[in-house]
């Protein structure tokens, strides 16, 4: 069993009428089963509404499956008591970074997950130090954050997740609302988490480019796990996802786009490199 | 009809500790029926531009006229130009509040005095134009999807039938079929109302599929302002401007450097695939065997 395991899992949404009835459900998962290593990096694609977030929020425990199971290091979802201990396991940052920053100073913010757990005021700065050299904010510490910038604010917000000494960390859509230079320094600290630190990631995007160094891709539609595979099985398959609302990268495009009209190239170029390598024989 | 912004500068808390210089001596022509990029790191000082687009900010100093006017004159209407210049703010869905949809958009019109009557023409007329679907008009809506929330958005602002249109980053956090049909759409109101649109977008890929003019915003100044082509050729300045160039731009240049004899100024994937075609062909290599060639 992995770090993350979910089996035949399902949610529904509720909708309630004026008197608390419950008037319709909307299944927004629906027999998802997963199995993810300790250490891998994962990433789940799928149109806005498909049901990944729904299921992302499954793995911290924000949400509880309607059926099926959730194991996060062994320990179920379901039985309330390890509740704290697997939020502890695994972290989650959101889209937003303005929404999730509520320290006044960097430092204290990063400090506030290892605070509420308890930790020894020397532990908690030390996790703080680490923190912060570990998503290169360390420069930062005594700023405000509110005079960062989004990428930085990020960061900011996976250092405080990090100070919590997570073993995954989930991460949707972590970009969304940056410019290229805050995507490109989001994405680096994560990689070096995953790198250096082995620490598992979950990372749900709709940037196409950012999938590319994952080790296992998950693609949801109406709920489902539809796809699944390395990058490239994933991204040969151009039409496929376009019927799931989705893209592939322009590098990707273009050698099919090539290959469709006559040109002799393999299947699922992924990188700008593969691709003039294979032009320029 | 145009705006036109001459020496514009504006500074943030003026005299304290805190003086920022968002927009430093700007000067900037915008003729009718453009499609026009801008793009710039965030605090680059592009909203702070937008902004005094429609007279939302007052410049500290330097003149903005809109078709030859001042628009901060003692007596110019200033309400007018709002309803002119539409402004779509970022995550416009955060802004939606009626209980319905079509009431939602009637808003803007019936603010500046039509009859409900009149509003809802305007409004349904809006909401078809971005793609919204009749039978959905009388949903709240909260019980949209993201894509949905925008269009009903963009529809509140189009209904005011303004001459120029300004969106800030309308398709962050869709997925890519819902922004390829975002913009699509904006692109056919271009097209068939020929209004202005001003798109401001941190996707360079977007952006260079999209429009005619890129206006490149770096500290409080116009570092470019030229056709994508042009500027994105300037890739190596953009990075350093915390900005890039679309992917494609980078396989041209890294195959022009193998020696393949490609443009390396073309911006889209169209473009490229025609161009390397081109190239293939004429320099007959082995790697276009079989296939269906036309000629």
């Amino acid at each position: 069993m992995g770090i993350i395991k979910a089996l035949k899992v399902g949610f529904d949404y509720f909708k309630y009428d004026d008197d608390g009835n419950i008037q319709e459900t909307q299944r927004a998962v629906d027999d998802v089963s997963v199995d993810i290593q300790e250490g891998e990096f994962v990433a789940i694609l799928g149109h806005n509404g498909s049901g990944k977030s729904t299921f992302a929020k499954h793995i911290n425990a924000l949400l509880l499956p309607t059926e099926g199971t959730v194991w996060i290091d062994k320990m179920d979802t379901l039985k309330e008591p390890e509740l704290w201990k697997i939020r502890q396991k695994a972290g989650m940052v959101f889209q937003n970074p303005d929404n999730q920053i509520i320290g006044t100073v960097v430092e204290e913010d990063v400090g506030f997950g290892p605070e509420n757990m308890g930790v020894p005021t020397e532990d908690i700065w030390k996790r703080v130090e680490e923190s912060l050299s570990k998503t290169g904010m360390t420069a930062y510490r005594h700023h405000s954050p509110n005079k960062l910038s989004g990428g930085q604010k990020q960061r900011v917000a996976i250092a405080g997740v990090m100070a919590m000494r997570p073993r995954c960390i989930v991460l949707d859509e972590p970009t969304a609302m940056l410019d290229p230079n805050g995507r490109k320094e989001v994405l680096d600290a994560v990689h070096q988490l995953n790198r250096q630190e082995k620490v598992t990631v979950v990372l749900i995007t709709h940037y196409m480019e950012e999938v590319i160094q994952a080790d296992h891709v998950y693609v949801m539609d109406e709920g489902h796990v539809v796809m699944e595979g390395t990058p490239r099985e994933i991204f040969s398959q151009v039409e496929t996802l376009k019927k799931y609302r989705l893209d592939v990268p322009q590098v990707t495009l273009l050698a099919h786009e090539l290959k469709k009209s006559g040109v002799d190239l393999p299947d699922g170029i992924l990188t700008t490199e593969e691709l003039v390598n294979a032009l320029c024989q | 009809m145009s705006i036109e912004l001459k020496n514009v500068t504006y500074t943030y808390s003026p005299g304290t500790a805190y003086e920022i210089h968002a927009l430093k001596d700007i000067n900037l022509n915008i003729p009718d029926g453009q499609f026009i990029g801008v793009i710039g790191h965030t605090g680059s000082g592009k909203s702070t531009l937008i902004q005094h687009l429609n007279a939302l900010i007052r410049p500290t100093s330097g003149t903005i006229l809109y078709n030859g006017e001042d628009v901060w004159a003692e007596k110019y209407d200033r309400r007018s130009l709002r309803s002119q210049v539409g402004l779509v703010f970022q995550y416009p869905e955060h802004q939606l509040f009626e209980s319905d949809v079509l009431s939602d958009v009637c808003f803007g019109p019936m603010n500046q005095g039509m009859s409900r009557e009149e509003a809802e023409k305007e409004a349904k007329k809006a909401l078809l134009q971005v793609g919204f679907k009749e039978k959905n008009f009388s949903k709240s809506p909260f019980e949209l999807s993201g894509g949905q929330k925008k269009r009903v958005a963009i529809a509140g602002v189009l209904a005011m039938n303004p001459k120029i249109l300004i969106l800030d980053e309308p398709t962050a956090g869709l997925d890519p079929k819902g922004r390829d049909e975002i913009l699509d759409q904006i692109a056919e109101l271009h097209k068939v109302r020929g209004i202005t649109i001003i798109l401001v977008s941190h996707s360079m890929e977007d952006v260079a599929k999209y429009v005619e003019r890129l206006i490149v915003v770096n500290h409080g100044e116009i570092a470019f302002d030229d056709t994508p082509r042009k500027v994105f050729a300037h890739y190596q300045e953009l990075e350093t401007m915390g900005l890039a160039a679309p992917q494609i731009t980078y396989i041209m240049h890294a195959l022009k450097e193998k020696g393949l004899d490609v443009d390396p100024d073309a911006t889209t994937v169209e473009e490229a695939a025609k161009d390397i075609l081109r190239t293939l062909k004429e320099t007959g290599s082995p790697l276009l065997k079989g296939g269906h060639n036309d000629d």
